[in-house]
């Protein structure tokens, strides 16, 4: 499974509800099966995207947090 | 020789700041309010007029009956910031400043969604409020959407007030059985903020309103009557009632000192504006992660005008911005709660009641003659708990 990251967010700094909407964004742009990478700072955003994915059917593939920011790797339906 | 204060903007923020400033410094500084219209909207008023229950009169007043008598007003617009020469250029000439407050709160951009000013009612201007007073005085039943067609926008709670006031307004006009209300959230719930969702979902099932989840609005169809989202899925209406994409003023797009939507990069503590120390912002121009509303705005204005008397006066400025904001929120049969946090504390809205409705009322009266002159005060000894204290949400 190749792992390229078409596009990464810095979404740092921004509060709910304006990661998901610039991914969502962000994701419009792109093509099925791209790889999206975002940053934030939200706390709100871990249950958020899990959340939004899941809704979505985009298909979240990685969850990290290291030093307050949070880092989600998703791709694409 | 008095030191000269611009304050742009004579809204909610600009003019409490100002009036703040001149009853500090007295002769000390020369305050001067520049506002485009003269014109002051009291703008939680227009869910009102929307809904036909106030007229337009009661919401404006003319700025100068608002503002102490040695404040200046001039009315003109801000077209370009110059914070090096220190002045402020105006559509008809130019006002030099040694402190300056940016309160130009934000612009409505409803251009930014394709098919919205043709296809959508909303209620953020006083003209946009008439115009679906008038619509839903024709309504005769259908299908009504509510939401929010861009992230920052004023008011976060307005559309969920909304949709509670208009099941109020269809249930007296009659219409209620053949009408539904759905609003659409950019989320997996009804409000951004957590507990405060918890609170009010339970109360839309209880009242038949409808919520869609994740729906962050991309166009409108007018022909068609559609509304879809980025997440790709698209819903009909028969009434549409979307507020509008908001951005800074063009004044300070123009002038280079805002990010790239125009809002001012501001410290959360002190409001000054990047690193030019003798510029403050308040209110909704800022970039600050926190509600656009006139309680903010209230809350920021002591800090900026207790920042500026200092720098006037050559002591250590004092004041931080703590993150406050406290609003009402009506969830329609009479009944309010009342958000109250600040960046550390988040709300813990009390279960609606008559009293928040009756308070919210009070405060719509009372408005005129208390808030702009900074008869308020700062902190409202009203029993409103905040959540325990979370030392994430302090995180910029």
């Amino acid at each position: 499974m190749s792992m390229q990251i078409a596009r990464s967010l810095d979404l740092r700094g921004l509060s709910c509800p304006l990661p998901i909407v610039k991914t969502a964004q962000a994701m419009k742009e792109l093509s099925s099966g791209d790889v999206v990478e975002a940053l934030a700072t939200d706390p709100g955003s871990v249950a958020d995207f899990g959340a939004w994915c899941k809704s979505t059917g985009n298909e979240l593939l990685e969850q990290s947090q290291d030093d307050g920011v949070y880092r989600f790797v998703i791709r694409k339906r | 020789m008095p030191a000269s204060v611009v304050v742009l903007g004579g809204g909610v923020g600009g003019t409490l700041a100002a009036n703040l400033l001149s009853k500090e410094l007295g002769r000390d500084a020369r305050v001067t309010v520049v506002d485009p219209t003269g014109m002051h909207h009291y703008q939680p008023g227009y869910l009102y007029v929307a809904l036909g229950q106030a007229n337009a009169r009661w919401l404006i007043r003319d700025e100068r009956t608002l503002l102490r008598k040695d404040v200046d007003l001039v009315i003109d617009r801000a077209v370009r910031i110059l914070p090096d020469a220190g002045t402020v250029r105006l559509e008809g000439g130019s006002l030099d400043w040694e402190y300056l407050v940016i309160a130009t709160g934000a612009a409505l951009a409803p251009d930014r969604v394709p098919g919205l000013v043709e296809g959508s009612h909303g209620f953020y201007s006083l003209e946009d409020a008439q115009r679906l007073r008038e619509a839903l005085r024709r309504f005769r039943g259908g299908r009504i959407l509510v939401g929010v067609a861009g992230i920052p926008y004023k008011c976060p709670p307005a559309p969920v007030e909304f949709v509670f006031m208009l099941e109020d307004y269809l249930r007296r006009r009659g219409i209620r059985h053949k009408s539904s209300v759905t609003l659409l959230s950019p989320l997996n719930r009804a409000f951004t903020i957590e507990s405060a969702s918890k609170v009010i979902q339970p109360i839309m099932e209880e009242r038949g309103i409808g919520l869609t989840t994740f729906f962050n609005v991309e166009e409108v169809d007018p022909s068609a009557q559609i509304v879809s989202s980025l997440e790709g899925e698209k819903e009909e209406y028969d009434l549409l009632v979307l507020v509008p994409p908001h951005a800074g003023r063009p004044v300070v797009l123009d002038s280079h000192i805002g990010d790239g939507s125009g809002w001012l990069p501001t410290d959360r503590y002190t409001l000054q504006v990047g690193d030019m120390d003798r510029v403050f912002a308040l209110g909704d121009a800022t970039n600050l992660p926190i509600s656009k509303s006139g309680s903010t705005a209230h809350f920021e204005a002591p800090v900026v005008a207790s920042r500026i008397a200092g720098l006037v006066r050559g002591t250590t400025p004092k004041g931080n911005y703590g993150g406050r904001v406290m609003c009402f929120l009506e969830t329609g049969r009479r009944k309010a709660t009342v958000l109250r946090f600040d960046y550390e504390h988040p709300p813990a809205p009390p279960q609606p009641n008559l009293l928040w409705h009756s308070a919210k009322w009070m405060f719509n009266r009372l408005y005129w003659e208390t808030l702009p002159q900074g008869r308020l005060p700062d902190n409202v000894p009203l029993p409103i708990p905040t959540g325990r204290s979370d030392p994430q949400r302090s995180q910029p």
